[in-house]
């Protein structure tokens, strides 16, 4: 099984359904999206993946290849290879970009092994030159007083860095300029490969013309109430989501 | 989310224990002018030493104890429990092979040697109440250096350090620098002569050893015109039943156009009640920096100042603080400009975790008749979860128009979201709190030499690790 592979997850904050009965396939080496109206859950969704502490899971599962992740702390899930580009990325003061990155790539290795500084540099350097980050970047503080946009570019820094199996974008898009969506998305593009899954969740039909994706999927009220191809995202574009609601209450 | 530390902190470096043979040298246990006597005795002092010892003692006697401002835990002490002076008769050994093996043995686990052969100009390791080892590079010797502790200072160069000896601290300045006064055995009496400046650190490190001991080593540290020193001192102690008192006095003398820099990096085990004086006379044009991180302990009271006397003198304390769950780290500077064109700097961040208790205690004193006075202080505190408290009391007296002062200070938290944040790259929590603080302390940090501020990482790391479950 080479997918993250989501059944009939049931998940509730404070009380209140948010994702109801979703299902949902992500196998390696496709791209899929997730577009859907405000509050629909799409965070919600890649927070659970990714183990945040504050939804409770009432039922479902969500494998990664043969891994449950649901229940596993956040740092477990993420070594086994899942990586969330956050929608709105958080700020740790005093903490360089260098150093995180390299805290985090740090964290996958064996105990007692260490990371070759000159390699990584190297590496580092080169990946923040074809997302245009300024060198000068390595040593600001994670996320402190950046832009929005210089802040999706981190974080897709961070997940090339990283490598992952699986990725999730949230909304990287929103906030980025138009040169800036286009070097983000040849970024996330240079990441596609055979073996790794890609999510992305946007609102615009835009980002799907640099990120072409295999499937595009539709989130209403916690569930998928529609699949299709990237055409799917063009009618959505055109004609909102007033359609596709009128059919979620027939069917 | 974060959980409130339930697990004893592991303080792996500084705890453990070596049976010690039987002390040739003990005081017995608490405090009469008979301990004063001997402890004087055992020394061979001069009667002017004994004198003032004895004058401490009915000043200690005297003085209450402050807990009228500070923590009524002060009161758990009991003085008629303490040895004030347990000794295995040894003179400081030049070479670590003349170090008895128990001893030695302490000090190679605590990384005193190698860090001695890699950076250091200079060691003294005490082990309970006298130096076991002391060394310090010939060259250095040639120039003029002197590196010895207390009685050897007293009674071999007291033109050297009999005029300042006391001076800065008086006994009488509290219950806590009257008592060291009066008991006082260990530390570094340091001179530096004209223009020589070091390159390299001089260091002490201070090691109790025996339970119900009071360590109370006294430091004084004169630069003469013109010289530089840097000094650091490490302190570790095993984890006993009961507590234990480590109560320093420490005088710095920087005169005209000299620069002393004191480093402290102190990794007490929870049950040491760490009361500490500290504080720096700084003449003309001269330059003292404090250094001062406080971790470990059951409460540590402290206050580095430094008194600017002379015209275009500065002074700096930055310091870090630590408290984890049980402690509290009652720390923070005093600034006494007594001199125009004076300036001082205090940046304080302190850190607390479950319900450890960090409170910043500054003052500042520009009186009106000085001209182009400065000071900056900055307090900055980090509170790991709810129960943590955290105060600060700046008292800034600060007259004249032609002075300045500038005081910030911040209370900030770790969010959920933060951890969540580092985790989802694939820190563990642990991992992700230790980067955190290290975070919130790297611009000072970045301050202090190399080897320390590694030492400080991990200590940090150490301290996050046992506290997060
Ligand atoms: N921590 C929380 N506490 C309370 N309610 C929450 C929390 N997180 C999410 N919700 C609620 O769950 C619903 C889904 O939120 P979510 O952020 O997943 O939406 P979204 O589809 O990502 O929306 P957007 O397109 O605006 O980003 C919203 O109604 C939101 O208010
Ligand atoms: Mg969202």
């Amino acid at each position: 099984m080479n997918s993250i592979e989501i059944k009939n997850l049931n998940v509730k904050i404070e009380d209140q359904s948010i994702l109801k009965d979703l299902c949902l396939t992500i196998p390696k080496g496709e791209v899929h999206a997730i577009m859907g109206p405000n509050g629909s859950g799409k965070s919600t969704l890649s927070k659970v993946l990714a183990g945040h502490p504050d939804y409770e899971v009432i039922s479902g599962s969500a494998k990664m290849d043969e891994t449950e992740l649901l229940g596993l702390e956040p740092d477990e899930i993420s070594r086994e290879g899942l990586f969330l580009a956050f929608q709105y990325p958080v700020e740790v003061p005093g903490v360089s970009i260098a150093n995180f990155i390299r805290a985090a790539l740090q964290a996958r290795l064996p105990k007692g092994d260490s990371i070759k500084a000159v390699d990584y540099y190297k590496k580092l350097y080169s990946k923040m030159e074809s997302l245009g980050i300024d060198k000068t970047f390595t040593s600001r503080s994670m996320n402190e007083g950046f832009s929005g946009g210089e802040k999706k570019r981190c974080e897709i820094l961070q997940m090339s860095m990283l490598e992952p199996k699986y990725c999730i974008l949230d909304e990287t898009d929103s906030g980025l300029d138009i040169d800036a969506l286009r070097v983000v998305s040849e970024g996330v593009n240079s990441m596609k490969n055979s073996g790794r899954g890609i999510l992305v969740i946007t609102h615009y039909q835009r980002l799907l013309e640099y990120i072409v994706p295999d499937k595009v999927h539709v989130m209403w009220d916690g569930k998928i109430v529609r699949t299709g191809d990237k055409n799917l995202a063009i009618e959505l574009e055109k004609n909102g989501y007033d359609w596709i609601k009128n059919e979620a209450v027939v069917a | 989310m974060i959980k409130p530390s339930n697990i004893e902190i592991d303080r792996e470096k500084g705890n453990f224990h070596y049976p010690t043979s039987s002390y040739a040298f003990d005081a017995g246990i608490g405090l009469s002018a008979e301990v004063i006597k001997y402890i004087s005795e055992v020394k061979n002092e001069e009667n002017w030493v004994l004198d003032h010892r004895l004058k401490a003692l009915s000043i200690f006697e005297k003085k209450p104890m402050p807990t009228h401002w500070a923590s009524k835990d002060l009161e758990n002490i009991d003085f008629d429990v303490i040895r004030y002076y347990l000794a295995q008769g040894q003179q400081p050994s030049r070479t670590w092979d003349e170090v008895p093996d128990d001893i030695k043995e302490t000090f190679e686990r605590l990384g005193i040697p190698e860090q001695e052969r890699k950076f250091l100009a200079g060691v003294e390791a005490q082990f309970d109440s006298e130096a076991a080892y002391s060394r310090m590079k010939e060259d250095l010797e040639k120039e003029g250096v002197i590196f010895v502790g207390p009685t050897e200072g007293l009674k071999d160069h007291p033109e050297i350090f009999r005029k300042w000896f006391g001076k800065v601290i008086p006994s009488s300045d509290n219950k806590f620098s009257a008592l060291n006064s009066a008991v006082f055995s260990g530390g570094s009496f340091i001179y530096v002569p004209p223009g020589v400046k070091l390159a390299q650190p001089l260091q002490a490190y201070f090691r109790i050893n025996a339970e119900n001991f009071g360590q109370f080593e006294r430091t004084l540290i004169i630069a003469d015109e013109g010289s530089e020193i840097t000094y650091m001192e490490g302190c570790t102690a095993p984890k006993f039943e009961t507590s234990t008192l480590h109560s320093a006095v420490v005088e710095l003398v920087a005169l005209k156009g000299s620069k002393i820099q004191y480093i402290t990096v102190q990794n007490w085990s929870n049950n040491v009640y760490n009361l500490v004086t500290k504080r720096a006379i700084a003449e003309e044009n001269a330059e003292v920096r404090w250094i001062d991180c406080n971790i470990g302990s059951k409460l540590t009271m402290k206050y580095p100042g430094v008194v600017l006397k002379g015209r275009k003198s500065r002074g700096e304390v930055l310091s870090i603080a630590l408290a984890n769950d049980g402690q509290h780290q009652d720390t923070g500077a005093k600034m006494i400009h007594s001199a125009s064109e004076t300036s001082s700097n205090v940046i304080a961040k302190s850190i607390s975790i479950g319900n450890g208790r960090s409170s910043y205690r500054g003052l500042v004193q520009i009186p009106g008749h000085l001209k182009n006075c400065k000071n900056n202080t900055e307090c900055d505190a980090l509170l790991i979860n709810s129960e943590s408290q955290t105060d600060t009391y700046p008292a800034i007296a600060v007259k004249g128009d032609d002075n300045s002062v500038q005081h910030e200070a911040s209370v900030s938290k770790v969010s959920a979201e933060q951890i969540f944040y580092m985790q989802q790259r694939g820190l563990s929590e642990a991992e992700a709190m230790s980067m955190y603080v290290n975070g919130f302390v790297n611009d000072l940090i970045r301050e202090f030499p190399m080897e320390y501020s590694v030492e400080l990482k991990r200590l940090i790391d150490l301290e996050m690790e046992g506290s997060v479950g």
